[in-house]
């Protein structure tokens, strides 16, 4: 898993499509969200999942492997880019490769687009569009650490299998915490507000 | 009208969140190497527009001056986040349908011509005056918002008083929480939320009363979960499983209109196992023996059958809440949209108090205010009972206060006026027979749809401002385009009573004027000028400041330089180096002259509109977190409209519907037709409508306009019905098109792929393509 990333906690999500809107806002793909809202149990509940980019790496995404025009990069750092305007010819080949099913095709363009993890803002310390407004924190941008130290005992999990096949992903799914239930022995362990000492 | 300085922050990455540290300390790059194309780009500091949360947000303005964008701020409120409706405000400021000349027409018949601004301020007054000579100043009236900044509000007060000296003002926040006003100033002596929103951060168990906080209020939602992170227990009563329900320890899906009967038995429960602290109440409550002996007649065995949830349920929350070391109580409209919305809300409140959580960091309650000023809005006298400052129209002190500072004899002011609906009425009865209304759309926002449009169809004359062309706009005489939020600077008052600072990032576009400008040409022409002598929101925020000094809503203390400096203060802050008050009451007193919480006996009664074998179930109303109230602004959005095109009626499977299928609601004021979302996320006995949408698809034309007797707000949470299956559902009519204008442009709406035909018609639509 990259260093910085996103992490999904669909425990949190309350199916806004803030980061949905959110992604419309992206100057590299301005108009066009990249994110799917999946409402997972509908009929039963109001339970909604969003999915991004996974950013695969072992095997390292699928969507680039079977890229015959090798129009998708994927950098140093682990980002998988979206494809690259002058080279994708729009065959769809990594909409058919992905687990998640994430790309898309812009049938009249001819070409594919996928998040890329807001490079444009990830690249100079801002974190991606999603993550950043996401109300409830169902979409986390940091480390593995600073999600854990924000919501502690939460577990992560980064590898999913698909029949005989394993992915390791660099974007973590969050697995919830056990619940502490009432009554908290000692109260909370919350000390600090925006900055502020709020012990009493 | 004079061109305010517009503060501007050069695009800077250290404006960045946390993240953006390291890049800075690393030496960062210039601030025009951030987005290339957009060189030359400023964001201006501001908030969002719509909800009570009052999220903070920049405004990304391109070099000609326009908005063109939204980029998320590091507030102390919301923290960067936003919700889709703050995502996509700045849209409206620059909407195709925007009105931009004034339009005008002699009577309904006839279409809209537009006209200069002085052709159609002289038609107003020439017909205010023609109305009031006819007939009495009491036959014109104002409507005003809770959506303007609070100096306008303040204005909307003084200009209805002093320049029509008509006593018939009143506002939309009438149909917000005046319920939970009116419980929160006969309990405390002080009309506003106890705790900040942090604090939820700091409790062990929060109870949210109905209050669908993921749609209406989804920034405040980091709140909950956090309290959920840190242990905290999460109590949920709602008709509905909503999105914070659906994790909650304890979710009581009672029947609507039965909350105080819940609340009490709660209390009844909590005073059986010696839950309650004596202490506290010994020193710091009166009317305890009243309110003890009332709960005792709702043992959990008698609410548990009038709120159709189990008794344990009803023990099992006594318990949580009031073993809980620390606990808090937030409500919204859910409780305080009932012709008992005051008792519920004072059912909660003696809750609060009998296990002494009050006054403490993560103890105490708070309401939650639905439009961005429903708080401020009311503070400066824009509700028919109050003067500037919170002070009563009724009361001689009060009175003489304010008419020294306005400059005019007590004889002059006039008494109270009537509730927005009670105005309606009249309107009706043509006991008011001319209305300007600013900044509300009550086509939609009314319950009872059919007697408001004869209402204002009854009148001679009526005027509206606002910047799109409403339902309520196209029944209007003469309508006054004016500006949005992102062209004029104010202050705005979130449900926590922080005092937030909204900031101009454009200039208006040609013809449209501040409401400011508006009404102070108005009153100059009605002869009142020298009363209404302001260049600015400055101008008319230092009047309120005074205004306001020395009352219970002090706002002396703050001023603009203030609010920029600390983003947000709340009020009482009495001098210019008061810290504000975000937490009520840590001393032990509220603001009745005895210092002690007033506890208030509460009675359950039924619902106004009586079950029958006709109308065997309950329909309640609600809020989609894509739409903003009447819809007037986010329905011409695309990205919002496309999340949720339409309303729908959500009931239970057992009624044996499927999902799309037409559903018709029958009320004893009217049916239509929604597609049904069948989900057990709902009562059997109960069915739920958005209401953002004018007729044939107005919830509204619905639900029936009983009130409060004591607030004067609407049932709009509980009326009788029933459904039937239908041929085929009614169609969303488009926002109504002023000349020379279209609504819902092509550019503004296929901003993304067309809806897959098979898009459910209700939480909008996954992305996937
Ligand atoms: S913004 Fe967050 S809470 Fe809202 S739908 Fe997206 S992931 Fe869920
Ligand atoms: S509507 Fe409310 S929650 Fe949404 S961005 Fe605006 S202020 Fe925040």
């Amino acid at each position: 898993m990259m260093g910085r990333t996103i992490f999904i906690d669909p425990g949190r999500c309350i199916g806004c499509q803030a980061c949905v809107s959110a992604c419309r806002e992206c100057d590299s793909h301005r108009g066009k969200s990249m994110i799917h809202l999946d409402y997972t149990d509908e009929g039963h509940s109001v339970a909604s999942l969003p999915t991004v980019c996974m950013h695969c790496e072992d095997p390292v995404a699928p969507c680039a492997e079977v890229c015959p025009a090798d129009a998708i990069l994927v950098t140093a750092d682990g980002v998988v880019q979206q494809a690259d305007t002058t080279r994708c010819i729009g065959c769809a080949n990594c909409v058919n490769a992905c687990p998640f099913g994430v790309p898309k095709i812009d049938l009249q363009a001819k070409l594919q687009m996928k998040c890329n993890l807001c490079y444009d803002r990830t690249a100079y310390g801002l974190a991606p569009m999603c993550a950043t407004v996401c109300p409830t924190g169902a979409l986390f941008y940091g480390t593995a650490e600073e999600l854990q130290a924000e919501r502690p005992g939460v577990q992560i999990a980064d590898t999913f299998t698909f029949g005989e096949t394993e992915v390791r992903t660099g974007v973590a799914m969050v697995v919830p915490a056990d619940k502490v239930r009432w009554p908290v022995p000692g109260g909370l362990p919350v000390v600090e507000i925006n900055g502020k000492d709020v012990r009493r | 009208m004079t061109a305010d300085p517009r503060p501007v922050v050069p695009l800077d990455p250290s404006l960045a969140p946390p993240g953006t540290r390291a890049f800075r300390d690393a030496g960062g790059i210039p601030a025009d190497r951030w987005r290339a194309d957009q060189d030359g780009e400023t964001l201006v500091p501001t908030h969002c527009c719509f909800c009570g949360v009052q999220c903070g947000m920049y405004l990304r303005v391109d070099r000609g001056g326009k908005v063109f964008g939204v980029e998320p701020r590091n507030h102390d409120i919301n923290r960067m986040r936003l919700c889709p409706k703050g995502i996509n405000a700045y849209q409206q400021v620059n909407h195709p349908d925007r009105l931009t000349a004034p339009l005008m027409r002699r009577s309904r018949d006839e279409v809209f011509r537009e006209v200069s601004w002085d052709e159609a301020l002289d038609f107003t007054v020439s017909e205010i005056k023609r109305i009031q000579q006819a007939h009495g100043n009491d036959a014109f009236g104002l409507l005003g918002g809770a959506s303007l900044f609070s100096e306008k509000t303040y204005l909307v007060g003084k200009f209805a008083r002093v320049a029509l000296k008509s006593r018939h003002v009143d506002y939309n926040g009438r149909l917000c929480m005046v319920s939970a006003a009116g419980a929160n100033k006969l309990a405390f002596g002080i009309d506003r939320a106890g705790n900040p929103f942090s604090d939820c951060l700091l409790t062990d168990c929060l109870l949210i009363a109905g209050s669908n906080v993921g749609e209406c209020f989804p920034v405040m939602t980091q709140y909950v979960w956090g309290a959920r992170d840190r242990g905290a227990s999460l109590i949920v009563v709602d008709p509905r499983e909503t999105a914070i329900a659906r994790t909650a320890d304890i979710h009581v899906a009672l029947k609507p209109g039965t909350d105080s009967a819940f609340f009490t038995s709660v209390l009844n429960v909590v005073v059986e196992e010696g839950l309650t602290d004596e202490a506290y109440l010994a020193a710091h409550a009166t009317g305890w023996e009243e309110v003890r002996a009332k709960a005792a007649e709702y043992p959990p065995s008698r609410a548990a059958e009038i709120c159709g949830v189990p008794a344990e349920q009803i023990v099992q929350v006594a318990r949580t809440f009031a073993r809980a070391p620390k606990a808090m109580a937030w409500h919204a409209r859910g409780i305080e949209h009932h012709s008992q919305g005051v008792e519920n809300c004072l059912a909660v409140i003696n809750l609060c108090a009998a296990t002494g959580h009050i006054g403490k960091p993560g103890a105490g309650y708070g309401t939650i205010t639905g439009q961005g000023n429903g708080q401020g809005g009311r503070e400066h006298g824009q509700k028919a009972d109050l003067l500037p400052g919170g002070r009563s129209i009724m009361n001689e002190e009060h009175r003489r206060q304010i008419c020294e500072i306005w400059g005019i004899e007590e004889s002059e002011l006039p008494p109270a006026g009537t509730s927005m609906m009670e105005m309606v009425w009249q309107m009706q009865r043509r006991e008011i027979r001319g209305l300007i209304g600013i900044c509300n759309n009550p086509f939609v926002s009314l319950p009872n749809y059919r007697v408001v449009k004869e209402g204002y169809d009854a009148t001679e004359f009526h005027a509206q401002f606002d910047f799109f062309l409403s339902e309520t706009a196209a029944n209007a005489h003469v309508v006054l385009p004016v500006t949005t939020w992102a062209e004029d600077e104010g202050v705005m008052a979130n449900a926590e009573a922080r005092v937030v600072k909204h900031n101009k990032a454009q200039d208006a576009p040609p013809g449209v004027r501040t409401d400011t400008w508006v009404m102070c040409e108005l009153a100059r022409r009605l002869g009142a000028g020298d009363k209404f002598a302001f260049a600015d929101s400055r101008a008319v925020f230092d009047e309120l400041r005074i205004a306001s000094a020395g009352t219970v809503n002090d706002y002396y203390g703050i001023t603009y330089e203030r609010l920029e400096e600390t983003g947000g203060i709340a009020w009482p802050c009495p001098s210019t180096d008061h810290p504000g008050t975000p937490r009520l009451f840590e001393d032990g007193r509220t603001y009745h002259p005895d210092g002690k919480i007033h506890l208030q006996v509460v009675e359950w009664h039924p619902p106004m509109d009586p079950y029958d074998d006709e109308h065997p179930m309950s329909l309640t109303t609600g809020r989609t977190v894509a739409h903003f109230l009447s819809g007037n602004q986010t329905r011409r959005l695309g990205a919002l409209v496309e999340q949720t095109p339409r309303p729908w009626a959500e009931v239970h499977p057992s009624h044996g519907f499927r999902n799309g299928e037409p559903v018709r609601v029958i009320t004893r004021r009217g049916s239509e037709v929604f597609p049904a979302l069948v989900t057990e996320a709902i009562r059997p006995d109960t069915v739920f409508i958005p209401y953002h949408w004018p007729v044939p698809t107005a919830a509204n034309a619905l639900t029936i306009d009983a009130l409060d007797p004591r607030s004067k707000i609407p049932e709009y949470k509980v009326c009788a019905c029933r459904i039937e299956h239908a041929e085929k559902i009614d169609e969303v009519p488009a926002p109504p098109v002023a000349p020379g204008q279209v609504a819902y442009p092509e550019a503004q709406v296929s901003r993304t792929d067309p809806l897959p035909p098979t898009a459910p018609q209700g939480r909008g639509t996954s992305e996937r393509s």
